[in-house]
């Protein structure tokens, strides 16, 4: 055997562990989750995952009769862990937009929701791209709202957190003077908890498509197409038999589904 | 069409001559579409990766200015285990260095923000409420404590002979202290120095964590910006690659020519 074929036969080998830790047995649905954007997922004290991104991976499997194998990503490392196998779909909040739709393939929707700015009460300034020149305006890493911010808001001091909660945080110690997210997650995670009193929204609805996108979906793989649609089929039905609203009632007081 | 942008996804605003089109269009195509690193789009945000190298370098440098000043009265303190101030500077070394940088940046950047008293004092809004105060005084302290304990030993390893020869000069301790233990000690130091230089470069990443545009807080808004798994990451490597080589260089540099006594002696044979 020539010493090019060991190293072809060695490089198959290579690659069939590799595919073969990778590829989902079919039994199981590994799905990537964030685990810091309350109320849609959240981790307990003692490590177990919980809210409305959550309890819809669960009901997805639980239809799709494989077993839930939920993977804690960081968000900035979403898309490129989906993209080395980790896990097969994203059920995290992710928006459908056009820059992802180029590395990854989208579901259809499973809610949209509108995106706003949030400061303190009587800022004191307007949340337009006048208003907010020369402001420290904090987002999110990785996120629709970090592609808002750098094109609608130029003149801001754009600050960049791993998570939502640092955000807040730092919005809630004074080091921001506005941040932007979106406006349910805001009123949920901050607004209406003790943190975030005395500061409310800003401005109106963000409306911006191309970084917003079209609501969030669930992403998959752009060569895993019969799983994208087999998740779409179940996303739908889930919202045609009345699933969703209980879903969403639990956690929310208004319909999230959107238009 | 002559100064017509291209329509290439990304970038809406690269404006080209016709003769440089066909060449930077391939280009493109070939960094998008073909290469595994989108080389492009790397050369495109190169610019905000020199001003992360300058923020890198601007906090190592001060912290590592600042942290070596505190340390040579901290080292001489514990070196002649001065009563007082011995335990104390013992606490305060084993403190920095027994806990990672990152959770003392934390609490200082974190931590602190949540106390409504360190909020309202004066010392909040032109430095605590600033990430890079927070990680410039953490990285001083923390830069401190290491070279406390390396200087200490160089001290405390100072050649008998040399002691006793100005002693015998009838130098008082000040003047000994100033002319022959701390340049003798600085000089044997310089090597574990150097380490420390190093290590307190790699360890400025955590300025990306408090949302400071560092080396690494550029690839990771690059990554984030195109949702890539690499490119913000192998431009930030390559750019602490040629920080330390230049810093190393330098240190060899000084070194040979500060230590030189300490060469082995070249025997000259019979």
């Amino acid at each position: 055997m020539t010493k090019n074929k060991l190293v072809a036969l060695g490089l198959a080998g290579l690659m069939t562990l590799f595919t073969g830790t990778a590829s989902a047995d079919g039994h199981a649905l590994r799905v990537g989750v964030e685990g810091a954007y309350p109320p849609f997922s959240w981790k307990e004290a003692d490590g177990t995952l919980k809210g409305f991104d959550i309890d819809f991976a669960l009901e997805v499997c639980k239809r799709l009769k494989k077993e839930c194998v939920l993977v804690e990503q960081e968000w900035d490392g979403m898309i490129p862990a989906l993209l080395a196998k980790k896990f097969d779909t994203i059920i995290a909040s992710m928006s459908i937009t056009e820059e992802r739709k180029k590395k990854v393939d989208f579901t259809v929707k499973y809610y949209n929701t509108p995106a706003k700015l949030v400061a303190k009460k009587g800022a004191g300034f307007a949340g337009t791209a006048d208003g907010l020149k020369g402001k420290r305006l904090g987002v999110q890493r990785a996120t629709t709202h970090q592609c808002s911010a750098e094109k609608l808001y130029p003149g801001a001091e754009i600050v960049l957190y791993a998570t939502q909660e640092e955000v807040f945080q730092d919005l809630a110690a004074g080091r921001l003077d506005a941040q932007l997210s979106d406006s349910l997650q805001a009123y949920e995670g901050f607004l209406s908890q003790d943190a975030g009193k005395g500061f409310d929204f800003l401005g109106q609805d963000i409306d911006d498509v191309e970084c917003q996108g079209v609501g969030a979906g669930f992403a998959v793989r752009k060569e895993d197409s019969a799983l994208r649609d087999a998740l779409s089929k179940t996303i739908l039905a889930i919202r045609a038999d009345g699933t969703y609203k209980s879903m969403n009632d639990k956690y929310f007081a208004v319909d999230i589904y959107g238009n | 069409m002559d100064g017509a942008s291209l329509q290439r996804g990304r970038r809406p605003g690269i404006t080209v001559t016709n003769t440089e089109r066909t060449l930077l269009e391939y280009l493109v195509d070939i960094s998008e579409n073909h290469s595994p690193l989108d080389f492009m789009l790397i050369a495109d945000h190169i610019d905000k990766f020199f001003y992360g190298a300058l923020l890198t370098l601007e906090v190592t440098l001060i912290s590592l200015v600042v942290g070596g000043l505190m340390a040579i009265p901290l080292a001489l303190a514990r070196a002649y285990r001065q009563p007082w101030l011995n335990r104390p500077i013992w606490c305060f070394t084993y403190f920095f260095r027994g806990t990672p940088l990152l959770v003392q940046t934390y609490l200082v950047y974190y931590g602190l923000a949540q106390f409504d008293v360190v909020r309202e004092s004066f010392l909040w809004d032109p430095v605590l409420s600033s990430p890079w105060w927070c990680a410039l005084i953490t990285f001083s302290l923390n830069t401190a404590a290491y070279t406390t304990e390396f200087l200490r030993g160089a001290i405390e390893n100072t050649a008998k002979g040399e002691i006793e020869a100005a002693k015998a000069c009838g130098m008082s301790t000040l003047r000994m202290m100033r002319r022959i233990i701390l340049p003798s000690a600085f000089r044997r130091a310089l090597p574990a120095y150097s380490n420390e230089v190093i290590f307190m470069l790699h360890s400025s990443v955590v300025l990306s964590t408090i949302t400071l545009q560092d080396i690494l807080g550029v690839g990771r808004w690059l990554n984030g910006r195109y949702y890539l798994a690499y490119e913000g990451f192998i431009t930030a490597m390559l750019f602490y690659m040629a920080l330390v080589f230049v810093i190393s260089r330098v240190f060899r540099l000084w070194e040979s020519h500060w230590l030189k006594h300490l060469r082995p002696r070249e025997t000259v044979e019979a």
